[in-house]
């Protein structure tokens, strides 16, 4: 699943970021493969999205979130 | 003189670094600008033990050395020209105990550039708080540094901070992690064609788009045996190193940092859910843009008619006390009257700052982009156009420069063509006077009518700004990828210190920047109001006393008349009726024209040079508000300053592009003529049919 599917509060495991589609600060900022995700609250009408990345809190949109592969913990 | 040591401090936005810096130089700083571009250069002098001094720059805040912004690359050119007078004897990389992982990126960065380098662990007051602990011995053996565990807010931590300074010297100059493993032949192959130079150094001047002394890139363009990457498989090498750099980081934190997430207390999940609310969220917003208004007009009149009435007073003895002539005048009814028309802004201006400083120091300016990026991104513009949006309150030039973090160039162009819509401190003093001139006092639920006509000019200048980016964007039809990446900080309660700072340095920024021009134009206009060609003026005391003779005027009468001829055929009055006919309709006469004129150089000489028109002449201790209320409309009788009228250069300067500072820096940022020429010609066209058509409809 991508990372735009994420419900509130839920936790997931980045597994992969298309590097075309994602900007070289975004990686910078810890959403590497490997580190946890969290979407900690969701703009009104649905984005951008809130997240805590591995520790650091940021906020990205729909558009940049579905290039994110994710995996949640208990699938 | 003694030597100094060059320190730069470096870090990630949002780490505190600003207030190491105020806290190491206290008073002892000053703002300028890096040579040819508009970043801002915070400077400042630390006295150290045995007479040593440091020179400290605070560089703008960065996530990395790979730079994406003209603020970013500043920080990059300081640290690979070794031959630059600012190049430091010693780096400060700031870092925040909660984002410790993150902001130590930046930190293998340079010390990859082997740059003495000390590690300042800042808001160490928040660790307990938050659970965390740090193995500090362990920290400093594999970063291979010196680490100062500070708190800027409880004051400690900087006494440590002076003495790794004073001892640079000894700081390890050796890279912490060998980041060239990422792809060992084609760093070899680097290291081969220039055996002389730093391969990191060498890596970031080819990964980035920086203009690094121009040697250097010409000797690497010269080998012509080395080849260079495509542009894509540079940027997988960038992700790989970042990877790496990560991969050591964790490693390091793993036995060097330990969070105990049972002690953890988060306050901004709580605030989080109220600040970003869909409800909640716009409302406090909304209201804490209330509280500004009310303040800025409100609370400021208080010191602001003590200013006015000590002005006019100094004026008026001025006048009494030098002997007659004209270089009293001048002093009086030139200089103080133009330096009043500046000092008087002081205190709206230092509110507005104060205001605009909290909102970004606690953290919650992220949180309005956040929220307002979805409805922003309608209008084509981004979240992150608030922050400039609101900035411009202040003033258009620092918003516009503030746009440079917009990660799309629609966006950002689109951010940077409306915000001189938004109302700046340069307006302000135009709308303060024609406000208490035709607004009527009086209160509904405590708040007074003139706070909120100016709280409503405010929000049609921000209806301006996002109804033509709306337009722009259906129009211009640009595509551009867009990327948008904001860092939600901690809320922090702001440091007294920074905000005081701040609105020192911004209020001083406006004294004497826009007050030079102030001054210089109320000189000007001096001299062109007290002098004229021509019998008209040179006999205007024999005319006025002929024309009038056969009625029995006083001294005092007659004396009005001749100062009035004076001023209508002096050399400003000339050209204020040689305008007149275009403003007219308007409802304006011609001295209103004048300002009108002269405030193209800059919205805030409008007072100052009806102040400086109005003066000439005149005898009497008043006001410059006095004075305009006295105005008589030449041809409708009634007094000039009416509503249909006020109301009409309200809306004029609401939409008007009279700046010609920030025509020039929308031509650096846009690079081009083509953006800064629109602006000017649709927002005064646009300004002019607006302002006809109020006067016309209340008239």
């Amino acid at each position: 699943m991508t990372l735009a599917e994420l419900k509130r509060g839920q936790q997931g495991i980045i597994i992969d970021v298309s590097s075309i589609h994602i900007p070289l600060k975004l990686l910078e900022m810890g959403c590497l493969p490997g580190n946890t995700v969290e979407l900690v609250q969701v703009a009104p009408f649905a984005d951008p999205l809130y997240l805590n990345i591995n520790g650091t809190h940021l906020a990205i949109r729909k558009e940049t979130a579905i290039h994110i592969i994710i995996e949640t913990a208990h699938e | 003189m003694s030597k100094q040591i060059n320190v730069a401090l470096i870090g990630n936005p949002n780490t505190g670094k600003t207030s190491v810096f105020n806290a190491l130089t206290g008073l002892n700083q000053k703002v300028g600008n890096y040579p040819g571009i508009t970043v801002e250069k915070k400077e400042g002098i630390c006295k150290l033990p045995r007479g040593v001094k440091a020179h400290i720059i605070d560089l703008p805040g960065t996530y990395s050395l790979n730079a994406s912004s003209l603020d970013e690359n500043v920080v990059i050119e300081l640290l690979l020209n070794k031959n630059g007078k600012d190049y430091p004897d010693v780096a400060i990389v700031v870092s925040d105990v909660e984002n410790l992982k993150r902001n130590l990126l930046l930190f293998t960065q340079i010390k990859d550039l082997e740059i003495p380098t000390i590690l300042v662990i800042n808001m160490s007051d928040r660790m307990a708080y938050k659970g965390i602990s740090l193995d500090i011995a362990h920290l400093e053996r594999e970063l291979k540094t010196k680490i100062a565990l500070v708190s800027t807010r409880k004051n400690k931590g900087i006494e440590q901070i002076r003495e790794l300074i004073i001892k640079h010297k000894e700081l390890s100059v050796e890279p912490c992690l060998n980041s060239s493993t990422i792809d060992e032949s084609y760093f070899d192959n680097l290291k081969k064609a220039f055996p002389n130079q730093l391969l990191y150094k060498l890596w970031l001047v080819i990964t980035q788009d920086v203009n690094f002394g121009k040697t250097d890139r010409k000797n690497y363009e010269a080998v012509e045996d080395f080849k260079t990457k495509s542009k894509t498989d540079l940027k997988r090498l960038q992700q790989k190193e970042t990877i790496k750099r990560y991969q050591f980081i964790n490693e390091t934190l793993k036995k060097g940092q330990t969070i105990d997430l049972k002690s953890a207390k988060d306050l901004r999940i709580k605030l989080d859910r109220i600040l970003t609310h869909k409800v909640w969220g716009y409302l406090i917003f909304g209201l804490i843009l209330l509280l500004m208004f009310q303040a800025i007009y409100d609370w400021s009149s208080v010191p602001m008619d003590f200013i006015d009435s000590s002005f006019a007073s100094l004026s008026e003895w001025v006048k009494e006390t030098l002997p007659e002539g004209a270089f009293t005048n001048l002093l009086a009814e030139g200089i103080i009257s133009g330096l009043g028309g500046i000092v008087i802004f002081i205190p709206q201006i230092a509110f507005l700052f104060l205001f605009i400083s909290i909102l970004e120091e606690s953290g919650y300016m992220s949180r309005v982009v956040f929220l307002m990026d979805r409805i922003m991104r309608r209008f084509g513009l981004s979240g992150k156009s608030v922050v400039p949006l609101i900035s411009g309150t202040a003033c258009a030039i620092p918003a516009i420069m503030a746009t440079r973090n917009i990660e799309s160039w629609k966006e950002r162009l689109i951010t940077i063509l409306v915000t001189p819509f938004t109302t700046c401190s340069a307006r302000l003093p135009v709308y303060l006077i024609i406000i208490a001139l035709v607004i009527p006092e009086g209160r509904i639920l405590g708040l007074s009518y003139q706070a909120l006509t100016l709280m409503l000019l405010y929000l049609i200048g921000f209806g301006t700004a996002v109804g033509s980016a709306w337009i722009l964007n259906k129009i211009m039809g640009l595509k551009s990828k867009s990327f948008f990446v904001v860092e939600m900080p901690n809320y922090k309660l702001p440091l007294f210190k920074n905000v005081v700072l701040t609105v020192l340095e911004k209020t001083k920024a406006f004294v004497f920047g826009a007050g030079k021009i102030i001054l210089a134009i109320s000189i000007v206009l001096w001299f062109l109001a007290s002098y004229g060609p021509g019998d008209n003026f040179n006999n205007a005391e024999s005319i006025i006393t002929e024309k009038y003779a056969s009625e029995n005027l006083t001294k005092e009468e007659l004396h009005q008349k001749i100062e009035s001829q004076k001023l209508e055929h002096s050399y400003i009055g000339i050209a204020g009726h040689a305008i007149e006919p275009a403003i007219r309709p308007l409802g304006y006469d011609w001295k209103i024209g004048i300002a009108i004129v002269s405030s193209f150089a800059a919205r805030e000489v409008f007072v100052g040079t009806l102040a400086t028109i109005y003066s000439v002449g005149s005898d009497e201790e008043e006001t410059i508000k006095n004075r305009m209320a006295g105005e008589v409309n030449p041809i409708l009788g009634g007094p000039l300053f009416n509503f249909a009228s006020g109301i009409s250069l309200l809306l004029f300067y609401a939409f008007a592009m009279q700046c010609m500072s920030t025509l020039a820096i929308v031509k650096r940022e846009t690079n081009s003529w083509k953006w800064p020429i629109y602006q000017l010609v649709i927002m005064s066209t646009f300004a002019y049919i607006v302002a006809l058509v109020a006067y016309q409809v209340l008239i």
